[in-house]
């Protein structure tokens, strides 16, 4: 029943590189016509993920299926329905923009009476009609990413996959381009999977979106349900202010409960904890003549997911970098 | 390789669907199956032939060619001049006028090489030039990824291309072959025999074999290199070094092995020497398809191997029919064709086998 209306299912979906685990155990369901955003710092297991849905690299363990075609035994069949919009999609440069179209819909057996009226009308829906037929080599990125939704669509397919799809472009280029993706699924109906490492840009534009870091799903969900499960999660985040701020105030906080670390932000004190402090705290001001200035605790919005899981995995990153990273990431 | 699974999932007894659906659907599969690998396979060799084509590559390759034909040409009608007046002049010289039409492939002339070494020696570059990039360009400029993407075999890939490199190999072959004998005829008024068109026709067969070699020698390294400069220079070192160094390193093998320094070596291992020397060349494609041709194109040659003076007692000048020269000549085609197979099942393995992704 409730299952029948998932069209991309994976099931305890694995990768693994010889040691290196790129992917782990990952369940993902989505439905028919959303658009569903995986979210993940860089070297979390996106592609990876992508290129197992699309059967161009074979899962080590588990499965994946789109429309009910296994992706790795029937991946033919899954190319056929499934439109891929690659990181850094090219072109052939010494063709034209509808050349590079042409080639494509006779890869899918599109017929040659239809051809020419279809890419006119992707051309066109894309914004590129202009520059049909000038030779692709001398597209800038956001063109080539719009005539990259154009040779997508050429199959016509039910399902979109895009990686990494903002990258390099500029803010109005986004602007238009996430205008783009979000017609395709209200207008057409088509399901999309966008992964991206930039929250804020894509989280605009999905219904859903899948917090992806070291190769784990941590969190899938509406981005506002997102929030709660953090913090329901037990890991609370307060930002205070009071007068005067002294350090009877900041020994209180240190002596509560379930406080993991105090940091001074300017003013505020920010105090991470695995319970909700607020009213311990406000009776304490209260009964001790503070004035409370500044009470908000985080959590449930973006900067939140961003900093608890992003920034985390960044660093890591970052100290990874060098060593065993540096082979797998610098891939061309 | 999920693209070969996928073929076989049709059929395979413990595919769920194929228990469950009829005959008659996995025929209708099976023919969706076969019409996928057909247009596929066609829209990638056009594509590619277009590409070539229209390329610059293809200019400098014509070049190379264009300059090839007629510098051979030009220097077979002197050669053959020149042994012609020769033997006019001095009584003691005879001027062999059977095959003659052979001799504007394989004469030389005015210190230009003949059409025959000529080609033996550059043709490998036309192969390199149509596949040292073939896989490793179309992955540093993403396209690939949007390649495999499609709903197609993988193999139709790496297939059309060297499909698409081999026809145009075939075909410039041909055309300068026939160009060369043409050219001749025209200029020095030989008319060729039946025979001397099938022997030239052969020894164009053995060309393309020849050069498609190389072109899937470059197809390989373009698989496993990145950059298509490594692979580019990867082949033309290992060219260079079956041209060149191969026949030296064979030599000195051969002389370690069996030594012929004292007169006594040379009567005890004269023969084991030759013969040693002779198969450690034989690995060289360059060695082995320049032995091929001398046979084919020179009905005199009788032997590939070193002959005993005592083989020869007794045996008859005269021309071996074309029969018994292809029976000489018969394993060093099936080793070039073994040979190119080689090398294009190795790229298409490892290509099959690699992870597309984007950069």
């Amino acid at each position: 029943m409730a299952e029948e209306q998932y069209i991309i299912r994976t099931k305890d979906l694995t990768k693994a590189y010889g040691s290196k685990v790129a992917v782990s155990h990952l369940n993902l369901n989505i439905r028919k016509g959303e658009i569903f955003g995986l979210l993940g710092p860089n070297g979390a297991g996106k592609t990876t993920t992508i290129l197992m849905l699309l059967g161009l690299t074979e899962p080590t363990l588990g499965q994946a299926s789109i429309d009910g075609h296994d992706c790795t035994r029937d991946s033919l069949h899954v190319k056929r329905i499934t439109g891929y919009l690659p990181d850094n999609v090219g072109f052939y440069g010494d063709m034209t923009g509808r050349e590079n179209l042409r080639f494509t819909a006779r890869l899918n057996g599109v017929p040659e009476d239809v051809i020419d009226g279809r890419i006119d009308s992707l051309l066109a829906r894309v914004g590129m009609a202009y520059a049909a037929d000038q030779k692709t080599s001398t597209y800038s990125k956001g063109m080539k990413q719009r005539l990259g939704i154009a040779d997508v669509l050429m199959k016509d397919p039910e399902v979109i996959i895009m990686d990494e799809p903002t990258n390099g472009l500029d803010p109005e280029g986004m602007r238009e381009f996430l205008e783009l993706i979000k017609n395709l699924s209200a207008e057409d109906g088509r399901t999309i999977l966008v992964s991206s490492h930039q929250l804020y840009q894509i989280q605009q534009i999905c219904d859903r979106v899948g917090i992806f870091v070291g190769g784990n799903l941590i969190a899938d969900g509406k981005i506002g349900e997102l929030g709660k499960k953090i913090v329901s999660e037990g890991h609370y985040v307060l930002e205070v202010e009071a007068e005067p701020c002294d350090d009877r105030f900041l020994g209180f906080i240190g002596s509560l409960e379930g406080v993991k670390k105090v940091s001074k932000e300017g003013d505020r004190f920010l105090v991470e904890s695995s319970r909700d402090l607020r009213a311990a705290l406000t009776h304490f001001l209260g009964t001790n003549n503070y004035t409370l200035l500044h009470l908000r605790q985080k959590g449930g919005d973006l900067d939140e997911i961003y900093r608890v899981y992003f920034e985390q995995a960044e660093k890591e990153d970052e100290k990874n970098a060098g060593s065993k990273e540096h082979g797998r990431r610098k891939r061309t | 390789m999920p693209e070969a699974k996928s073929m076989a999932g049709g059929n395979a007894p413990d595919s769920k669907t194929a228990a469950v659906s009829s005959g008659k659907k996995d025929l209708s599969a099976a023919e969706e199956r076969r019409k996928v690998r057909y247009h596929s396979l066609e829209a990638l060799y056009r594509k590619e032939l277009a590409d070539h084509i229209c390329g610059k590559r293809f200019i400098i390759i014509l070049a190379i060619v264009a300059v090839m034909t007629v510098a051979s040409v030009y220097g077979a009608v002197a050669g053959i001049h020149g042994a012609i007046d020769a033997a006019a002049k001095d009584s003691k010289q005879t001027f062999d006028s059977t095959f003659m039409f052979l001799k504007l492939y394989t004469m030389s002339g005015n210190s230009i090489p003949s059409y025959m070494s000529l080609i033996a020696l550059i043709g490998p570059f036309i192969g390199l030039i149509l596949g040292f990039d073939a896989i490793n360009s179309e992955k540093n400029d993403g396209t690939l990824n949007r390649l495999v993407s499609q709903p197609i075999y993988r193999d139709s890939i790496i297939v059309g291309k060297f499909l698409a490199s081999a026809t145009l190999v075939t075909v410039m072959v041909f055309s300068t072959g026939i160009a060369v004998g043409a050219a001749g005829f025209l200029v020095s008024g030989i008319r060729p025999s039946g025979e001397e068109v099938a022997r030239v026709l052969i020894y164009l067969v053995y060309t393309v074999i020849y050069i498609c070699f190389w072109l899937a020698m470059s197809m390989l390294f373009s698989v496993f290199t990145r950059h298509a400069a490594t692979s580019a220079l990867a082949s033309i070192a290992l060219w260079l070094f079956f041209a060149i160094f191969m026949s030296l390193l064979a030599g000195i093998i051969a002389d370690a092995v069996y030594p012929v320094q004292t007169d006594y070596q040379q009567m005890m291992n004269g023969l084991k020497n030759a013969n040693l020397n002779a198969g450690l060349n034989r690995i060289s494609p360059y060695y082995l398809y320049s032995e091929a041709a001398s046979i084919i194109m020179n009905p005199a040659a009788r032997a590939i191997n070193a002959i005993s003076y005592a083989q020869l007692v007794g045996a008859i000048t005269g021309y071996l029919p074309l029969t018994q020269s292809m029976l000489l000549v018969w394993p060093h085609l099936v080793g070039l064709l073994a040979l190119t197979f080689v090398a294009f099942e190795i790229s298409y393995v490892g290509f099959m086998r690699q992870e597309v992704r984007s950069s």
